[in-house]
């Protein structure tokens, strides 16, 4: 249920950004889902991609730095209070998350969510016991 | 005031030759008899102390480099028995290792006697106040200058370096008369005078003894007219003494190397051939009465050169001239002294292989900044923000505990830093000197 994300060092400098999405692009490779956390000097780029070891050999061969993540991917019914639901269970089984971003959403009824959390197993179980869908690597590679 | 020491500091060239020869031959016989590490240097250029009869003798002589002084960490070089010595600085050294320098009660009572020789260069008497804003400590150039004009009988302020507006309101409150500091905070002090509406006139000062760092002649124009003072140029290293081994007088043409104690030679850092008066190469330095630390054809890396003619003010002292540069890469930041591999090992503590950096030193306002780029690795790499600004903190903090400089550290992208050669350009200095 592990999703993989691609994270890549970037300089905050102009260009960067659409160098990698150029890169990627060229190969083929889709990007479903992105977020960017910066700070004054640089920032990590987090991806989400169709083919993420391709994207990190690419990226890697470009001489970005780069690292391989695993994150969870889920769907929270898109209406008020569908995320603070999920975010509950995580809570009361005290699973931390490191960061989370949306997804660039395709689904009519639900809204998809990436979590970074320090216990990715336990959260998927906490997760699926409540009920809470929890996508497959190929579902969200395929997106 | 003219001169503090007449009788040496103008002692006719013969004499002075045959001050130094005899000096010579003791010293060499006391680091032979004292220190394994140079009666084996000694053995393995075949040089006995008998064969040092005079100074045309000293180029017989095996040099000493600071590398010397680290494979004998602490202690290995010092030639007294450490019940005698009484006083312990150091120097930061270039792999994390210090420099360490001891000093006998005559070795301070020669320290002292020089750096008073060099304050009364500047014009200090005993009615002066003298305000130290050198740091006290184990650098050489709080306490150096210290006792130096203590032995002048002169009024000692010993501030010690930092907190800028004290020290500004203890010149102002305190007369002083003569301010020793570095040359850049010489400058950052009258900036901060202006900003705080202080004008010269308010002050007493008279002179300046500025020195741990280069400085031009339009840095001493620039100093001397927005305090109103005669700016005085003076130089040292701890493992030769500290400050007052020379200082330029009154005339500002060249600093008078107190040769009584040390003798001065100039060579080519490549051939190692000593070099006719007036050349320019590495300065390197002979100790001729220190006890603890005696150091026999010491190489500096300074580079500078010397000139034998009789200064205008009297003096015969050998003259030698503001050091233009080093032989190696060695930086002086805020009067630190800094060698790139220093940061190297640093760096090495958090990654595998040495990253990829770069040291990039400007002077903003008045002061020296130095940042840090070192180019991400995958190691040092993490997907979490919060992971890589503990590198950089983690980095400056180490570095600040490991040479005493606050730095910025910043990481980039790998392959960002310029390359020639494929070696990266490890220190770009901005600093207009």
């Amino acid at each position: 249920m592990l999703v993989k994300q691609i994270s890549v060092f970037l300089e905050n400098k102009s260009g960067r950004l659409a160098e990698v999405t150029k890169i990627l692009g060229s190969h083929d490779i889709d990007i479903s889902a992105l977020s960017i956390a910066d700070t004054t000097d640089f920032g990590v780029l987090r991806l989400i991609v169709n083919k993420p070891e391709q994207a990190e050999k690419v990226l890697i061969e470009n001489g970005f730095t780069v690292s391989c993540t695993s994150v969870i991917a889920i769907a929270v019914p898109d209406e008020p209070g569908g995320l603070a639901s999920a975010l509950e269970v995580l809570k009361n089984g005290s699973v931390g998350i490191e960061y989370m971003y949306a997804f660039v959403g395709k689904s009519s009824t639900h809204a998809l969510v990436i979590l970074r959390v320090e216990e990715p197993e336990k959260a998927i179980k906490l997760l699926e016991e409540m009920k809470i869908k929890v996508l497959s690597a190929e579902e969200v590679y395929n997106l | 005031m003219q001169y503090w020491n007449a009788t040496c500091e103008c002692m006719s060239r013969d004499e002075m030759a045959d001050l130094q020869s005899k000096r010579l031959i003791e010293t060499v016989k006391r680091v032979y008899q004292n220190v394994p590490s140079y009666r084996e240097k000694m053995q393995q250029k075949g040089v006995e102390p008998g064969d040092i009869k005079s100074i045309e003798d000293l180029k017989k002589l095996p040099f000493v480099y600071k590398q010397d002084l680290r494979d004998n960490y602490p202690y290995g070089m010092f030639a007294a028995p450490m019940s005698e010595i009484v006083r312990i600085h150091a120097s930061s050294g270039t792999t994390g290792k210090q420099t360490v320098v001891g000093y006998t009660q005559k070795d301070l009572d020669t320290w002292s006697e020089i750096m008073a020789r060099t304050l009364v260069n500047a014009g200090a008497n005993k009615n002066s106040f003298i305000q130290v804003a050198y740091g006290y400590g184990l650098f050489t150039g709080g306490l150096g200058t210290h006792y130096g004009a203590e032995r002048i009988g002169a009024s000692v302020i010993p501030v010690s370096v930092g907190n800028t507006k004290r020290q500004i309101q203890i010149m102002k409150d305190f007369g002083t008369t003569i301010i020793a500091c570095t040359p850049s905070y010489a400058l950052y002090l009258a900036e901060e005078m202006e900003a705080q509406g202080i004008s010269k006139d308010d002050l007493k000062l008279e002179a300046g003894v500025f020195g741990a760092e280069p400085w031009s002649e339009n840095m001493r124009k620039e100093i001397e007219e927005r305090l109103g003072i005669i700016a005085i140029d003076i130089y040292g290293l701890s493992e030769v003494m500290g400050p007052g081994v020379a200082s330029e007088c009154q005339c500002k043409c060249g600093l008078h190397i107190q040769e009584d104690h040390f003798i001065p030679e100039i060579i080519d850092p490549e051939t190692e051939e000593v070099l006719p008066p007036g050349s320019t190469g590495e300065l390197v330095f002979t100790t001729i009465t220190k006890e603890g630390l005696p150091l026999i054809r010491y190489r500096t890396r300074d580079i500078s050169s010397l000139t034998y003619e009789k200064c205008e003010c009297g003096r015969t002292l050998v003259r030698m001239s503001k050091v233009t540069g080093r032989t190696d890469d060695m930086l002086i930041i805020r009067g630190v002294n800094v060698f790139p591999s220093q940061i190297e090992s640093v760096l090495l503590e958090f990654s595998d292989i040495a990253p990829h950096y770069q040291l990039i030193v400007d002077r903003v306002g008045r002061l020296d900044v130095l940042e840090i780029w070192v180019e991400m690795n995958q190691k040092m790499f993490s997907d979490q923000v919060r992971k890589l600004e503990d590198v950089e903190r983690k980095i400056t903090k180490e570095i600040e505990s490991t040479l005493g400089i606050s730095a910025k550290v910043k990481l980039v992208e790998p392959k960002s830093i310029e390359r020639s050669e494929g070696k990266a350009k490890r220190v770009i200095d901005k600093r207009k000197i």
